[in-house]
């Protein structure tokens, strides 16, 4: 019976969100180690687009605001344009949801792609719209790199939860 | 009772419908964020308390995971210069030499610089408080460029003062929370500093657009910059003190001329933040106050608007113009005539002395003698050139 029970929140929600605050925090640390400084790849995107394939969800969409803003307000952004970014991401995983899921990791991981620069040109678009000036298209391209690369945490994500809900097998 | 067995207990919602209704209040609820922020006003009303204690929070936390990375700074610090002594003081022993030319030159053009300055009588800026402060936190994605440092406003830090490190400046001060301050960079794409080239004075706004070399904007002048030249803040607008180092000007490969920080080539963990906030802080407040006013003149309450000259104005009003001398019109003083007709010289006799109101006479001609700026007027602006004779009110 106990496989019949639903999936709890916390599980998927809570502590991806959690470790995605963690890894954020850790990856903002002032280090530069021979000129260089840590990449900034943006962590809540791995969940933007698991959650959408795992399941559809009432909490997910406000789970992601809350990274949203905590992203604006920990990297001291305009306040709603991350929570807005990876809503956008979320909306275009959901719309695909039928098509990625059950495909190959590296169809999936072009979908984490695409999905990825959905969510920067909405970045780029919503901040240009809020300074009234262009972001240099370099640093965008270089976070959507980094951001791109995470997605072996994202497969990891949608693989131990994309059967735990029974009625969503 | 559980839900399943009430009335509603068989209601059925798609989960997918649900989910995206959650999804559009979601996108409207970060909308109305987005359209409320006012970050790019860089004013510490917009820096909400949300923020601050994002920031004081994050202080502690972010300062400790940071610390292990500055131990192994340190470490390898301490262990190249222990295996690296014997090359590392011959490079040094060549510097002391290099410099210790640039030293002569230096105490020579100090010298001229005095003399240059008591010819022309310069008056330069008093030296800028500052307070150290070490980054626990960098942010450096496309659409926000900001440090965390750890000395906020118990220290004396307010928003808007420019942060420097030991090579140039670095920012300024956009959010100040107790004990953490939040800094905005040059390369954020809200940030504008007005800076100058230091060789041709030309100047130019600083625009940052997440990249690491921000842009110069509005470059005036013919010729006005070339591949090298050093870029300095220009202190126009009162937002920076002029003359911070900023960077060296270079070509992008977009063809606009930008700047390399001079910033970017020193330890990013530890700050100076100027604790200056206008050119105001930079004059002798003391000299100021001890400075003496001008006497106060008001408008005579006895004289009505309504009907012809009740009264005299007071003596005092007129003994604060008298010694203006040249400050009140010969015209004004006939003007006011019919009240002051013994003139200056009437001025100390005291109130007493006075002559009754309905003794003075009543010409046909005193009614728009008496408006208020034609007596009003000279005696506020006569203290000023009044005071250093006479000086005292």
């Amino acid at each position: 019976m106990g496989g019949a029970r639903p999936l709890h929140p916390g599980l998927w929600l809570g502590v991806p969100t959690v470790l995605c605050v963690l890894a954020t925090i850790v990856f903002a640390a002032p280090i530069r180690v021979w000129g260089l400084q840590l990449p900034e790849p943006v962590f809540a995107m791995v969940p933007a687009f698991a959650w959408a394939l795992i399941r559809p969800s009432i909490l997910a969409p406000f789970a992601l605001l809350a990274l949203g803003l905590f992203l604006d307000m920990f990297w001291g952004g305009p306040t709603g344009l991350w929570g807005l970014s990876l809503l956008v991401a979320y909306a275009t995983a959901l719309a695909g949801r039928s098509m990625v899921t059950g495909q190959s990791q590296p169809v999936m991981w072009a979908w984490f792609a695409g999905v990825t620069a959905i969510a920067m040109a909405g970045g780029f678009l919503f901040s240009m719209l809020d300074s009234l000036a262009m972001p240099s298209l370099l640093a965008v391209f270089w976070q959507f790199l980094v951001t791109t690369l995470l997605f072996p945490f994202a497969h990891r994500l949608i693989d131990r939860f994309e059967d735990a809900d029974v009625r969503f097998r | 009772m559980p839900f399943r067995e009430g009335p509603l207990g068989d209601l059925k919602v798609p989960l997918t419908w649900t989910a995206a209704v959650a999804l559009i209040v979601a996108v409207v609820i970060a909308v109305a964020f987005l359209l409320a922020d006012r970050r790019e006003t860089l004013q510490q009303q917009a820096y909400g308390v949300t923020r601050q204690t994002v920031d004081t929070v994050s202080k502690p936390v972010s300062g400790v995971i940071a610390a292990p990375g500055r131990w192994t700074g340190l470490g390898v610090d301490f262990v190249s210069s222990y295996f690296f002594t014997a090359s590392e003081n011959r490079k040094l022993k060549a510097e002391l030499k290099e410099m210790r030319g640039y030293r002569d030159m230096y105490l020579a053009e100090v010298d001229k610089n005095q003399s240059y300055r008591s010819l022309l009588g310069l008056r330069t800026d008093p030296p800028i408080p500052m307070v150290a402060a070490r980054v626990v936190a960098d942010t450096r994605g496309p659409f926000a460029n900001t440090r965390l440092a750890d000395s906020g406003s118990e220290k004396g830090v307010v928003v808007g003062n420019p942060v420097m490190n030991e090579r140039g400046l670095v920012g300024r001060v956009v959010g100040v929370a107790r004990g953490a301050s939040r800094v905005l960079l040059l390369t954020d794409i809200a940030s504008r500093t007005p800076v100058m080239v230091d060789r041709t004075n030309a100047r130019a706004i600083l625009t940052g657009d997440g990249g690491p070399n921000p842009k110069l904007e509005y470059l005036r002048g013919v010729d006005p910059i070339k591949e090298g030249d050093r870029v300095v803040t220009s202190g126009d607008g009162g937002v920076v003190p002029r003359g911070l180092p900023v960077g060296a000007a270079v070509k992008g490969l977009d063809g606009r001329w930008r700047v390399v920080l001079f910033a970017d080539d020193a330890a990013i963990d530890y700050v100076r933040i100027l604790l200056f906030k206008d050119f105001a802080q930079l004059a002798d407040q003391k000299a100021l106050l001890t400075r003496s006013l001008p006497p106060v003149t008001t408008e005579d309450p006895d004289v009505s608007i309504l009907g012809p000259v009740a009264t005299t104005p007071k003596p005092s009003v007129q003994a604060g113009a008298a010694p203006a001398g040249s400050g009140a019109p010969p015209t004004t003083q006939a003007t006011t005539a019919p009240t002051t007709a013994t003139g200056p010289a009437a001025a100390p006799s005291p109130p007493s002395a006075r002559p009754p109101a309905s003794s003075t006479p009543k010409p046909a001609t005193s009614k728009p003698a008496t408006p208020k700026p034609a007596t009003s007027k000279p005696t506020t602006s006569a203290p000023t050139a009044a005071q250093r004779p006479g000086g005292e009110i």
